[in-house]
């Protein structure tokens, strides 16, 4: 019989290339990000043309945007944190000029935190290695996050440029400002796939990756606001997406920088790819002690080991930028003079009629509500510490549930504390340095940086919360986070309404310096947050773990 | 107080899925127990409810005398658990794990935490993920061993272990026992429970199906018998007690219900035996009858 003689069938052949399998993770990492990418894409989306909709109703007269031109254009300290205003004279100009830098320096985080969640972050939980022995290629997974990310990054673009578009603008400088920005956002894909080679654990990676975009923002802060060094802005991904100056008489040939520095950076990163062992970075492990030190006792000294890292970088990121903008805010005066325009422009950001003052508490304003994604970072801790099975084993031990919870909560709103009061005090030397007043200056600034502290504290008592009422919903928190910070840095620009900027915690803080210090509205806050967090903990107590 | 651990008709779901439903166990205070069972049948479940980190819904708990749910911490500081998939601190080394976790129990026994460091061959130098899962396993049997404690609940401790630190793991729990410790063993190693458990109960789809000494499960089952009569067997096929039974000639092959093995003997002699194999039920028939009956018992509804 012939039957016997025949041998199993063949295994199926198919492409068995360095890349095979890319477009499955692909789809797998678009099934899994369903909710997450998809919230990206919408938000940064919508906001260039609604705030483009806000400029006709804020200065409607040709001679107003003339003084905003003449006002806030040539306002290098206002530049420090929108960048150089090309053309405010059209819509179109004054939106590029008031989001690109935002627009870019977000869709790097975008890109920063979804490439690491499908490559970085999968080899630590270990699913990467059970996807690894398929038929994968080795360049796979990182090709399959960045295609991801990059098409996020290019879709937010067009769906903002056909927004802008839509909302009447010029066809042209809608699509520079969409792909400035989409190409802002595949510069940071690149810096990203290099960072998850670098680091040991995602949670690195993630912070290379934010640490880049934080550096390019700073380096365009730095070079926009100065005369002589504006070649800085120039080493800045978001600053290029500033340069290709939409509605401003369109400069293309720019958009082709981070274009290259894409496919150099990215090259980087498939280079060492293979040089790396699976799951490890190129930075190796050291190893540790082989016995604790006698201070490793209490849940509180684990909770630091835990947290140190975080709270020293989001502390010392910070002081950087405040003594960047303390530095600057003293300049701000002498070359605004008296224009009417400008003061009500920084007045509806939020402030007082004298210049600098209305600078610092818009700066301060700005870094509060950055804390507040430190204290959202240091409370999750403890749900990562629960699904990741770590929390099991200390809550077998004679530590309850409260005294465990209190450990990691002590960096969550003590820890963000120490972050706002040291970005408090760098801005004031800073400035005092430069009008000669530094006790004066540092005690100002330290009050303006407390008095946010409550707002703060209210973002980290909803996500203490979430984590004890729902705890599977817990990284929500990021979306109250984000929500606040989106009201409070944008909603004045558009003119939103009172009701809707009465959500953000940081609406009702009183900003100093420049304003009078209320003690009702901090008192309020201060309950709120209290209230928030008493709930999360007694829900904590009561829940199931796990 | 005579059980270091009692339960009795617990309660607990899921949202929809019914994970526990009345279950039984008690451990008598000084012995190893072995708690079994298929996965997803439960076992996970009851020992975190006994730790105090899910709220059963109804049933009696008793955990040393106390309530796992309200005298969580009091209780903690006389038991150490082992879980069955150990997830450590990244940066933080295996010794620093295990003393952290022993101070946090109320104390550790440094000369025994040195000598089990040793023994199960551990570098306590590591950090957190560059362990391998069965030197994680390693981390927190040592750091459970080395505490100061009654009672060790253990989930599946040795998954991951090879057969030498297997061996290991055994011995330490013998020496354990010596000490007085009531010990609760959640396994599905067979030769590990048989080794080291006093007592064991069964449990299936959140129940418990038997509880007893593995000489008493013995008893419940069927033994295989081969035999060579000196004649044609007769009446053995009418017998209830006889199960399978195979005629070849003057050969016959038959399961028996061991319990009636005597009697059935009696009647083979009878007719006389030339030769007889009987071979007593493994622990892996024992405990598939046990897994699988209700897998039966449904299919057949």
């Amino acid at each position: 019989m012939t039957a016997t003689l025949e041998r199993l069938p063949a295994p199926p052949s198919g492409p068995s290339h360095s890349f095979v399998g890319t477009w499955q993770l692909a789809r797998l990492a678009l099934r899994r990000d369903r909710i997450v990418l998809p919230l990206w894409i919408v938000i940064l989306s919508v906001i260039p043309s609604s705030n483009a909709g806000a400029y006709d109703t804020l200065y409607p007269t040709v001679a107003e945007r003339a003084a905003l031109t003449a006002s806030i254009g040539a306002n290098p300290s206002v530049a420090v944190l929108y960048g150089p205003a090309f053309d405010l004279s059209t819509a179109g100009g004054y939106a590029a000029w008031r989001l690109g830098g935002f627009m870019a320096l977000f869709i790097g985080l975008m890109a920063v935190f979804t490439v690491t969640r499908h490559t970085r972050a999968e080899e630590d939980t270990g699913r990467a290695e059970l996807l690894a022995s398929t038929v994968l290629g080795r360049y796979a997974a990182l090709t399959s996050a960045v295609l991801v990310s990059g098409a996020a990054s290019l879709l937010i673009g067009l769906i903002s440029a056909a927004a802008l578009a839509g909302a009447g603008l010029p066809a042209a400088g809608a699509f520079a400002f969409g792909l400035s920005t989409a190409f802002a956002g595949l510069v940071f894909t690149a810096i990203a796939a290099v960072a998850v080679q670098l680091a040991e654990y995602s949670r690195t990676a993630n912070g290379i990756g934010a640490a880049a975009v934080g550096v390019a923002f700073l380096c365009r802060a730095v070079g926009d606001s100065t005369v002589d060094t504006k070649w800085i802005s120039w080493l800045s991904p978001i600053g290029w997406a500033q340069q290709s100056r939409p509605f401003a008489g369109e400069r293309w040939w720019v958009l082709f920088l981070p274009l290259v520095a894409t496919v150099l950076i990215g090259a980087v990163a498939y280079t060492l790819l293979p040089r790396r062992d699976f799951g490890v970075g190129i930075l190796p492990p050291r190893p540790g002690p082989a016995v604790a030190a006698p201070g490793l006792r209490t849940p509180l000294a684990l909770a630091w080991r835990l947290h140190r890292g975080p709270l020293i970088g989001w502390t010392i990121g910070l002081a950087v930028c405040g003594a960047v903008f303390g530095s600057i805010a003293s300049g701000i005066g002498d070359i605004v003079g008296d224009s009417d325009q400008t003061r009500q422009m920084l007045e509806r950001m939020g402030g007082s009629s004298v210049m600098t003052d209305t600078f610092l508490a818009a700066m301060v304003g700005v870094f509060s509500m950055t804390v507040s994604l430190y204290g959202v970072q240091a409370a999750l801790r403890m749900r990562s510490e629960e699904t990741s099975n770590r929390v099991e084993p200390l809550l077998s031990t004679s530590v309850g549930r409260l005294r465990w919870a209190a450990s990691h909560l002590v960096f969550a709103f003590l820890g963000s504390a120490v972050v706002v009061l040291v970005t408090g005090i760098t801005m004031g030397l800073a400035n005092g340095m430069r009008t000669h007043d530094v006790s004066g200056s540092v005690g100002d600034m330290v009050l303006a940086s407390l008095v946010q502290l409550p707002a703060v504290w209210v973002i980290v008592g909803v996500t203490v919360t979430l984590f004890g009422v729902l705890p599977k919903a817990a990284p929500a928190a990021w979306g109250v986070a984000g929500a606040a910070l989106l009201i409070s840095m944008f909603g004045p620009v558009v003119n939103a309404p009172q009701a809707i900027l009465d959500v953000s915690p940081f609406s009702h803080v009183p900003k100093l310096p420049g304003q009078e210090v209320t003690a009702t509205p901090l008192a309020w806050l201060c309950g709120i947050a209290l209230a928030a967090l008493g709930a999360g903990l007694v829900a904590f107590r009561r829940r199931d773990i796990g | 107080m005579d059980n270091a651990i009692a339960i009795s008709g617990l309660h607990k779901s899921f949202g929809r899925t019914q994970a526990l439903n009345g279950l039984d166990l008690q451990v008598a205070t000084g012995e190893v127990h072995g708690f079994l069972g298929p996965n997803g049948s439960g076992k996970s479940t009851t020992v975190r409810v006994l730790l105090g980190l899910l709220h059963a819904d109804s049933g009696d708990v008793r955990l040393l005398g106390g309530d796992p749910w309200k005298d969580a911490t009091s209780l903690h500081r006389r038991l150490a658990y082992v879980p069955g998939d150990v997830n450590l601190w990244p940066n933080l080394s295996g010794g620093e794990v295990i003393d952290l976790l022993g101070r946090l129990r109320g104390g550790l026994d440094q000369r025994r935490r040195t000598e089990l460091v040793e023994r199960f061959d551990l570098d306590p130098k590591k950090k957190g993920r560059t362990y391998s899962k069965g030197n994680r396993q390693k981390v927190a049997i040592v750091a459970a061993l080395a505490s100061n404690v009654d009672v060790l609940i253990m989930d599946e401790p040795t998954s991951g272990l090879d057969p030498l630190m297997e061996a290991t793991f055994q011995y330490a729990i013998q020496e354990e026992r010596e000490q007085g410790r009531t010990v609760l063993l959640s396994s599905h190693i067979l030769a590990e429970v048989e080794a080291l458990c006093d007592r064991v109960s069964i449990i299936r789809e959140g129940r418990t199906v038997e509880t007893g000494t593995l000489a008493d499960m013995r008893h419940l089952t069927r033994t295989s018998i081969i035999a060579e009569l000196a004649g044609p067997p007769n009446g053995l096929a009418n017998s209830d007690l006889i199960h399978d039974l195979k005629v070849d000639g003057n050969r016959v092959r038959f399961d028996v219900e061991t319990k009636a093995l005597d009697s059935v003997l009696k009647q083979l002699s009878q007719v006389g035996v030339r030769s007889l194999t009987s071979q007593p039920p493994t622990l892996e028939e024992l405990f598939l009858r046990h897994y699988t009956a209700e897998t039966a018992e449904s299919v057949a509804k």
